[in-house]
């Protein structure tokens, strides 16, 4: 019985790892070996080249560098403001406050189809089109899903290291500031992780907005390398680009392997 | 710990609310007023315009005209409107539950006593974190009918091999496929959730004599359920809301291009995005917008009502 939960486990596992294993085999072909029968496993040449070449053919630099100017700005400003609202909603108590969590938490189940067009519109009508602003400015607002992490968290702070802080004095967003967020550093690394991830691989967004070459990220990037874009049999760059956008991730992951499985885990349980 | 909106209803409200504190209140409402501002800004304000949008014809650069129900009218005429509900409802369809059949049984696999955990959780669930755009571009290679090496040992042994993405019929499935390379979420959380039911159960039943298969029917899944239930919404809310992968396999901008052999890739987000950004049809893909959005909310309306006959809830769990 063991045996072959191991053998499946394995096998299958095996199975989820071989398309890494094409993507970065296929990143050292030429156009000509991707495509033949049979498929090569070692490519033959081993065109080492093409991550040369490839800084030639497309601004991958800048589009590296565009990614990570979102990714950064936008994830920290959703883990700062997020940070604010969840220590509001969970230490806090006001009116309105467990009726606006309720209806904040809703919106994870609003399609974002339904919302895309009139932010579109609005964010064209401010000019910010073909710049960051409207890939970074939104995440400032705070997230919902963050902000419920974060909440859960914050609220197995216990109350006695507020209620010593309030009587020396300290003001609400020193509390915060210095107690709370000090505590919360597991919380924060594992919602930072989500949303560094969440961002970097952003497709739909940067499509709409970013339209300058030079503004491309590196999703658009490899989207822009498809032949119908560029009428190129550009495979190999494709998958060269695809190469470089996997890599940073996977480092994150094996860095930080026990947030991300945390963080994947609290996402999931009780909505 | 006992929030407010759970004590029961028998102390008025009103007292709850005097005894609050006026600078608890204000710096509650400035701690959260970014989040009521993009909760206004980004969410509930769009769902309203995108509404009253739905019943005007705007291409952004002119003024909105007030077209009445054209939009809903019209898209009942539009074949390729029709075609895109056809490609996402077999997508989901088939999806949905081979996603969490699937990653159902992978994490009960990798449950209960078991060595080298964080290897097997790694390797299934590294595809997740996959930037779409990559994992289609390889997948693009993958499912080659001739050149792929999915294919490649169906052809050694002579087996007939699907012709995947350029065959209509086997658009979608390919599709499917692809995207349950990317299940490591739901893997995880299952794994999580199975793992938590205390061993406690298991032994009882065990005393009692109980079977691995009525362990399973009588415990873990009774006690998995409320996931099951929540992974449920989320994957029929996401499904239906396929992009990326399509979008790099088969999208263009161009106008009167082809989402596919015979449009088989033309997948409702897919119709949308072109309608919205390829000919500034922005009352007409609000129109659509909407319509999804009642779907799912009804869907997920139904999916509730449905869980008092399957969803277990532990006594005592104030939902939070």
């Amino acid at each position: 019985m063991n045996v072959i939960r191991y053998a499946i486990l394995v096998g299958g596992g095996i199975l989820m790892l071989t398309p890494f294993f094409w993507l970065v085999s296929s990143s050292f072909k030429t156009p000509a070996t991707i495509y033949v029968f049979p498929p090569q496993w070692i490519p033959d040449p081993f065109r080492w080249q093409n991550y040369v070449e490839v800084f030639d053919a497309v601004p991958v630099l800048r589009a590296s560098w565009n990614t990570v100017y979102i990714t950064m700005f936008a994830s920290i400003g959703v883990i700062m403001s997020s940070a604010m609202a969840a220590y509001g909603f969970a230490r806090l108590r006001f009116r309105g406050r467990d009726l606006t969590f309720s209806l904040l938490l809703s919106t994870v189940m609003l399609p974002y189809v339904v919302t895309m067009i009139p932010i579109f519109i609005m964010f064209s009508r401010l000019g910010w089109v073909d710049s960051f602003k409207p890939l970074i400015v939104p995440h400032w607002f705070g997230g919902p899903i963050t902000i419920f992490m974060l909440r859960q968290f914050f609220r197995t702070i216990p109350l006695e290291l507020e209620s010593a802080a309030r009587i020396d004095g300290a003001s609400r967003p020193r509390i915060f500031l210095q107690v709370i967020i000090p505590l919360a550093r597991p919380a924060l690394v594992v919602t930072s992780i989500l949303a560094l991830v969440f961002n970097w691989n952003g497709f739909l967004e940067p499509l709409i907005y970013l339209r300058k070459t030079k503004l491309y990220t590196l999703a658009l990037l490899v989207n822009s390398l498809r032949e119908f874009e560029s009428g190129l049999d550009w495979t190999h760059y494709m998958m060269v680009v695809s190469t470089i956008m996997v890599v940073p991730v996977l480092i994150l992951y094996f860095l930080a392997q026990r947030a991300f499985i945390e963080g994947i885990v609290l996402t999931g349980l009780k909505g | 710990m006992a929030s407010i909106s759970t004590t029961p209803a028998a102390e008025p409200r009103l007292k709850i609310w005097q005894r609050l504190s006026f600078e608890e209140t204000v710096f509650g409402w400035l701690f959260i007023l970014p989040a009521v501002l993009g909760l206004i800004l980004f969410q509930l304000g769009p769902v309203l315009v995108s509404m009253g949008l739905s019943f005007t014809e705007y291409d952004i650069i002119n003024r909105p005209t007030w077209n009445g129900l054209d939009n809903y009218t019209r898209l009942f005429q539009d074949d390729l409107w029709i075609k895109s509900i056809q490609v996402t409802l077999k997508y989901v369809v088939i999806y949905v539950p081979a996603a969490l059949i699937f990653a159902y049984l992978v994490a009960l696999l990798m449950s209960g006593r078991i060595r080298g955990i964080s290897a097997w959780r790694t390797m299934w669930y590294l595809p997740s974190i996959v930037p779409s755009v990559a994992a289609a571009a390889v997948w693009r290679w993958g499912l080659h009918p001739e050149f792929g090496p999915i294919n490649f040992p169906l052809k050694v042994l002579g087996l007939p091999a699907p012709r995947w993405l350029a065959d209509p019929d086997w658009i979608v499935p390919s599709i499917v496929f692809i995207s349950l390379w990317s299940l490591g979420n739901s893997v995880l959380i299952f794994l999580a959730s199975i793992t938590g039911v205390p061993r406690s159960f298991y032994e009882a039943a065990e005393v009692d004599g109980a079977g691995i298969w009525r362990q399973f029917t009588t415990i873990t899944l009774p006690l998995t359920s409320s996931i099951i239930f929540f992974q449920l919404i989320i994957t029929v809310i996401n499904s239906f809301q396929v992009f990326t992968s399509a979008f790099i396999l088969f999208g263009s901008n161009a106008a009167g291009s082809v989402a596919g052999p015979g449009n088989a890739a033309l997948f409702y987000m897919l119709y949308m995005y072109r309608n919205a950004f390829g000919y500034f049809r922005n009352g007409y893909a609000s129109a659509m917008a909407w319509l999804l959005f009642l779907t799912v909310a009804i869907l997920t309306f139904i999916l509730f009502k449905t869980q008092n006959r399957w969803v277990y809830y532990e006594a005592g769990d104030d939902n939070e």
